[in-house]
């Protein structure tokens, strides 16, 4: 492709490489969770060594989905979007290159060191410090290449996707250096640079904007560009646009403070956590409005594209989850809910159900593309994917609702004589059932993704895909 | 805090509600339609365009709905720095109320058990289903919720007392908590491997598992000087101390021998927390007539 001017083609080789890895890090991710929900189920499933055991793997667990195949489909989509829409290449082929390669190397390392018990104990952000320095220094790369690409557009505004992919990068930047801050004292051990309660306050506002900025807004900036051209409709409102931005963005940031309620935090926090976690509803669903409203016009699509099906399930589930964490944000119901499986239920409707669904969509939508074909080798066998994704993730969802609820009713139950009526243990006792029922969704999930991958692979193989690398703009 | 701070945290609290105020009316201010359109805004991104449709009116109305109840909130709660806001709420008086409400109700019942002795009460089928309760809520992490222990924490069903088994002596280990204290080798210091192996073979030969009847005899000697201070010379133990009867075969740290060896060589220290301010002793008498029960006619 010597002839080929860098200038006037699109570097595909990047996306396609992260359009794969998330491929294979959601099954190693989402198998982990099975494995870990059904040690919840059946306790000998830790095989009685370390570094099977519960404590480490749910790390590993969460870190990969997110991560991992979280992380690979943002930077696949991220990249191929900003090229797209900016009708100009990637800054620089290298720093791409350097991107994915340091992307992938955080990636084993979190799967080594995770096991082995190193942990700086600190939820979505365990990793050790030297891990940590990795992280920033590709990420600085992602953003000189995201904004660089930006900067040399060609067109004379920004597309939507582009802001909230933008907010997204610059945010996890300060997000990640801020709550990792700390000191260490040996290779693999430090310390948090910040004492109790602050430190737990700045842990949640991490970690909620984790959900906010990684899994909510990035995946917002796939949802602009995906929906549409799958539907091949116009986004619905511009103005709704610009609002639910600027209000998602300013809001999402002081909600953490609503996973500490009833806590050492000073009420004053408490209500800042509970008030703008409640006014986040609206921006919410401003996006699941864009989303949805997009297919006005081309509904009918919906019977015969099951790509079409998971990105308008996918906002159906953000919808559903972000009325739901608002709720969850009122005192008076996190009284209940704080420490059940309501929480653990409520971020898997939003990984499996929006996160997973709107990236697996996108994956679809992209792969014919990055192949040069019209369209995968079987539409059967992704409507077959969609089916046992929403039926698994439905199971999830449900099982985690009835224990969450079931919990928090039995952990309050009070007898005549102001005892309680049940031992933690019992409580623990009646959620087995429920605990088999997620297990089995989430296997149901997972064998979705490994039909997902048998796609891919087959799609691959057909005689007339092409791995495209340089791709002229035109296209 | 400070007056900066409470007015920093004021002014970007509402700075971000207001800020949202202001751009849904602006946005909404400048809209060119009333109703649904099919006009775009003349822009278009690898073929993606974008229509010019007003916000959707529910929806308007529904984030200004939330920025009332967030400011009414505001108003009526903590959260605008130093303002206690006008319900005079704080997590801290909520939950003196709920105890306070919940004293009320439950004390009577307690009171009218704390009439009757331990001893009476520990044949009270209404005061031991109340012990039972206050038993598995707060004592089954460590000792199971059927009393019958584990390493380390005793067994209180099998009438073999560290601390001495009457409702009394009951009584104060749960209210006042126990310290034991296990010194690594005993009072010797300088013992050796071997020695460990013959004091261990020694306590084993009461239980006649003694796997060397000389080495056991050598531990004989040894736990005169090194153990029999606080064990007792008959090895029967001291209740007045929690030193442990070793010649019943019930072990509290297991009775292997490799486990005995790890007592000795490195010592324990068992610890039974304080309850008289966590349950209150009204509470504490009722468990404590509950732990009487369990190993009576034994």
């Amino acid at each position: 492709m010597s002839t080929v001017n860098n200038q006037t083609t699109y570097n595909y080789k990047v996306v396609r490489q992260f359009a794969i890895m998330t491929v294979v890090w959601g099954i190693v991710g989402m198998a982990v969770g099975v494995l870990i929900a059904s040690q919840l189920v059946w306790p000998e499933l830790n095989f009685n060594t370390p570094w099977l055991s519960f404590g480490r793997i749910r790390p590993l667990h969460t870190n990969a989905v997110i991560f991992a195949f979280g992380g690979s489909a943002l930077f696949a989509t991220s990249l191929y979007v900003v090229q797209r829409t900016c009708q100009t290449r990637l800054l620089s082929d290298s720093l791409a290159s350097f991107v994915f390669w340091g992307w992938q190397l955080v990636i084993v390392l979190a799967a080594i060191t995770l096991p082995m018990g190193f942990t700086s104990s600190k939820e979505y952000a365990e990793l050790e410090w030297p891990i940590d320095i990795l992280i920033t220094i590709v990420w600085v790369g992602y953003a000189i290449l995201f904004f660089g690409t930006i900067m040399k557009r060609k067109t004379p505004h920004i597309y939507v996707a582009n802001w909230f992919f933008g907010a997204f990068i610059i945010t996890i930047a300060v997000l990640h250096i801020v709550n990792n801050l700390e000191i260490p004292v040996t290779l693999w051990k430090s310390y948090s640079i910040y004492p109790g309660t602050i430190d737990a306050m700045v842990q949640w506002w991490y970690g909620h904007n984790a959900v906010g900025f990684f899994l909510t807004a990035g995946f917002l900036g796939i949802m602009y560009y995906f929906v549409p051209k799958q539907a091949e409709r116009p986004v619905y409102s511009y103005r709704l646009s610009i609002v639910h931005f600027w209000a998602l963005i300013t809001l999402y940031v002081w909600a953490g403070s609503h996973h500490l309620h009833y806590s050492t935090l000073p009420d004053w926090a408490q209500s800042a956590g509970m008030v703008m976690s409640l006014i986040l509803l609206a921006p919410s669903w401003g996006g699941m409005i864009n989303g949805m409203m997009t297919l006005s016009g081309a509904w009918h699509k919906l019977r015969t594209d099951p790509i079409l099906r998971f990105l308008v399930v996918s906002l159906s589930f953000y919808g559903m989850s972000t009325f739901e964490g608002p709720m969850m944000a009122i005192k008076t119901v996190n009284a209940l809910s704080h420490n059940t499986d309501w929480t653990v239920g409520h971020v898997h409707s939003g990984a499996l159900g929006w996160v997973a669904m709107v990236s697996i969509g996108a994956i679809y939508h992209l792969i014919p593309k990055l192949y040069g074909i019209k369209e995968m080798y079987s539409t059967a066998l992704i409507n077959v994917h969609f089916w046992l994704a929403t039926i698994g993730t439905v199971l999830y969802i449900v099982a985690m609702w009835v224990n969450g609820i079931m919990q928090g009713l039995m952990w309050r139950a009070i007898n005549e004589d102001g005892t309680l009526t049940y031992s933690f243990v019992e409580s623990l006792e009646a959620s087995h059932m429920g605990y088999l029922v997620r297990a089995i969704g989430g296997a149901i999930f997972l064998t979705g993704m490994f039909i997902m991958a048998y796609n891919l692979w087959m799609t691959v193989r057909l005689k007339e895909a092409q791995a495209l690398d340089n791709v002229p703009q035109t296209a | 805090m400070s007056s900066f701070w409470s007015a920093w945290i004021i002014v970007i609290s509402l700075g971000s509600i207001f800020g949202c105020w202001w751009l849904l009316y602006a946005t909404r201010k400048s809209q060119t339609t009333d109703s649904e359109t099919e006009e775009t805004m003349g822009h278009s991104f690898d073929g993606i365009e974008e229509l010019d449709n007003p916000l959707p009116k529910w929806w308007f109305y529904m984030f200004l709905a939330t920025i009332i109840f967030g400011l009414a909130y505001y108003a009526l709660y903590p959260g605008l720095g130093n303002f206690k806001g006008f319900l005079g709420w704080t997590q801290v008086n909520q939950w003196e109320n709920e105890v306070a409400k919940a004293n009320e109700k439950y004390d009577p019942i307690f009171k009218a058990f704390a009439e009757k002795s331990v001893e009476d009460l520990s044949t009270d089928p209404a005061a031991l289903k109340v012990g039972q309760r206050l038993f598995a809520n707060n004592c089954s992490v460590c000792h199971g919720s059927t009393a019958r222990g584990a390493v380390g924490f005793p067994n209180l069903t099998d009438n073999d007392w560290l601390y001495g088994g009457s409702a009394d002596q009951i009584k104060a280990s749960i209210m006042e908590g126990r310290m034991a204290s296990m010194p690594a080798k005993g009072l010797n210091p300088a013992m050796s491997k071997s020695d460990i192996t013959d004091l261990s073979n020694y306590l084993l030969s009461f239980s006649d598992r003694a796997e060397n009847k000389p080495s056991a005899e050598r531990g004989a000697t040894m736990f005169q000087t090194a153990c029999s201070a606080c064990h007792g010379a008959d090895a029967k133990g001291m209740q007045a101390l929690g030193a442990p009867n070793l010649t019943d075969n019930a072990w509290l740290y297991g009775g292997t021998p490799s486990m005995i060896q790890q007592t000795i060589e490195f010592g324990r220290a068992g610890v039974m927390p304080a309850h008289k301010d966590l349950l209150g002793e009204e509470k504490v008498h009722v468990l404590a007539a509950y732990i009487y029960s369990l190993s009576k006619g034994q």
